[in-house]
């Protein structure tokens, strides 16, 4: 019994020796910072000027959003978006109307407007702030989608 | 009281009223009116000022709990050079005349008080997209005067402005649009509408 217990005793102190040497370059989310000291806040981001719509990497991509958007409600009553993105409205505002996906519901079966899936733009297409990249990225389009 | 006599009592104010006043020079007379007018015209005036402010606009529940919170997330509430657009500037108009008629409106709004016909977020939200529409109509009517007391077309400066800013403007103007065609919901949400209002106003 009391070898086991040693034998217990010493395979857990090992395991957490281990631990915290594999854990020992991890820096959590909000840095290396002290409980008791006020992390250092990151300066907020400038969004983006208007601008002319931005080039797709992928086909299926959902476009970014290429002008501000700050301010702009939408909510059970209103969508600001589709006050100039609807088919009604784009030709008047000059918008891309939605592609035809966006009226499409889960279950396939073709809209006369909006499908609830799509009502809240914001969910996949989003403005851009003014920030290099977190990370190093070598992504290129596909072919299709590269001139040259 | 007999016809005849309510006749009589007319006709002797309206003797007396007529009679020239002998106690009295006319100089002390004319400084009477005067200074009443002062005190008439100041007095009529402070009233019109005091219920021309924010604070009086929210000191009734029903628009301090729903259009003034709205109003509190805008651009006209908040802003990077930080000039704010108070209820009046946009529901007012400065100009004294329109401005009368604009007040004696605002009593029908009291009646509506009392009544209580907006006094809880479900009456008010059914009311709104009625409420809405009597200020589009009549900003529309006026060319949205009470926007163009602040922001004037012949003063934008197109270069500086956005993408999308000067495209429509540009185009919207020599159109002879005005500004609450395209800029409804500007300071509040707006109401919900069914698919007939959406065709009317375009949104
Ligand atoms: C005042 C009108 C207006 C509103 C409101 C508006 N947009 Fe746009 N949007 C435009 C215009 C105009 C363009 C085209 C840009 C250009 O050519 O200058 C555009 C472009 C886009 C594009 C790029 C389309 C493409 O083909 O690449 C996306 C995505 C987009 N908007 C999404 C949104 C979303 C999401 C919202 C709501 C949060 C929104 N827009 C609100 C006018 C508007
Ligand atoms: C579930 C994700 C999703 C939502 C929500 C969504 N979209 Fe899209 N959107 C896409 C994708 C993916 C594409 C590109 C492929 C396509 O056309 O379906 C796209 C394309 C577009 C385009 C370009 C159309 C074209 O012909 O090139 C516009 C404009 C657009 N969306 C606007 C909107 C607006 C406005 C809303 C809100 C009413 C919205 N989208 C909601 C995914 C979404
Ligand atoms: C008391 C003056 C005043 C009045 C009245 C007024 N505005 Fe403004 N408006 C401003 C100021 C100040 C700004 C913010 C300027 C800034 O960016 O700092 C502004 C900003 C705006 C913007 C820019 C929105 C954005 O997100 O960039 C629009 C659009 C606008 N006003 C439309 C209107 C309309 C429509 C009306 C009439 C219903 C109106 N304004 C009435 C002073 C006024
Ligand atoms: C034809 C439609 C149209 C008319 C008419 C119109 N606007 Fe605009 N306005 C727009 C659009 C579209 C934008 C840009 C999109 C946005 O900010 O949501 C805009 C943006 C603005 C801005 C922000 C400008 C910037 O680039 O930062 C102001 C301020 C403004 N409008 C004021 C007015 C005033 C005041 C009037 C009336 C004298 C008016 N607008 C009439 C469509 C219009
Ligand atoms: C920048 C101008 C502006 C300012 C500031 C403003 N409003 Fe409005 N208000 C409007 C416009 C425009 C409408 C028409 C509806 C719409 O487009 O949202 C409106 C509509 C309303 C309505 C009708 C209901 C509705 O939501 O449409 C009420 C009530 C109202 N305003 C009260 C107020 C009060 C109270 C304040 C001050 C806290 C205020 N407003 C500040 C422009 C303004």
């Amino acid at each position: 019994m009391k070898i086991i217990n040693s034998i217990t005793f010493i395979l857990s102190f090992a395991l957490i020796c281990f631990s915290l040497l594999s854990f020992a370059d991890v820096v959590s989310l909000r840095g290396h910072n002290p409980l008791d000291e006020e992390a250092k806040i990151p300066t907020l981001k400038r969004w983006q000027h208007d601008r002319e719509p931005i080039a797709r990497n992928y086909l299926q991509q959902p476009p970014i959003i290429p002008h501000k958007i700050h301010r702009y409600t939408i909510d059970r009553r209103s969508n600001k978006c589709l006050t100039c993105h609807s088919w009604r409205s784009y030709k008047e505002s000059g918008a891309t109307k939605i592609s035809l996906t966006h009226f499409r519901d889960r279950d396939g079966n073709e809209l006369s407007s909006v499908a609830p899936r799509r009502y809240f733009c914001t969910q996949c297409h989003v403005p851009q702030v003014e920030a290099p990249p977190l990370i190093e990225n070598q992504f290129t389009p596909v072919d299709s989608l590269t001139q040259e | 009281m007999t016809e005849e006599t309510q006749a009589n009592i007319i006709k002797r104010t309206w003797q007396l009223l007529c009679h020239p006043c002998t106690t009295k020079s006319l100089l002390s007379l004319l400084s009477m009116g005067f200074v009443a007018g002062i005190i008439f015209w100041g007095g009529f005036n402070t009233a019109m000022e005091a219920t021309n402010n924010e604070t009086f606009c929210i000191s009734c529940h029903e628009m301090e709990e729903n259009v003034y919170q709205e109003y509190k997330q805008t651009i006209h509430y908040m802003n990077r050079t930080g000039v704010r657009a108070t209820c009046p500037d946009c529901h007012v108009p400065k100009e004294w005349v329109h401005k009368f008629v604009r007040k004696i409106q605002a009593s029908n709004e009291l009646y509506h008080k009392m009544l209580g016909s907006i006094d809880t977020p479900e009456k008010f939200e059914a009311k709104r997209l009625e409420l809405a529409k009597h200020v589009w109509a009549s900003m529309k009517k006026t060319d949205s005067r009470e926007c163009r007391n602040c922001h004037d077309y012949e003063s934008m400066d197109y270069g500086e402005q956005s993408r999308r800013s000067s495209r429509l403007h540009q185009k919207g103007f020599s159109n002879g649009q005005t500004c609450i065609d395209c800029h409804k919901g500007i300071a509040h949400q707006l109401p919900y509408m069914d698919e007939a209002t959406h065709k009317e106003t375009g949104l």
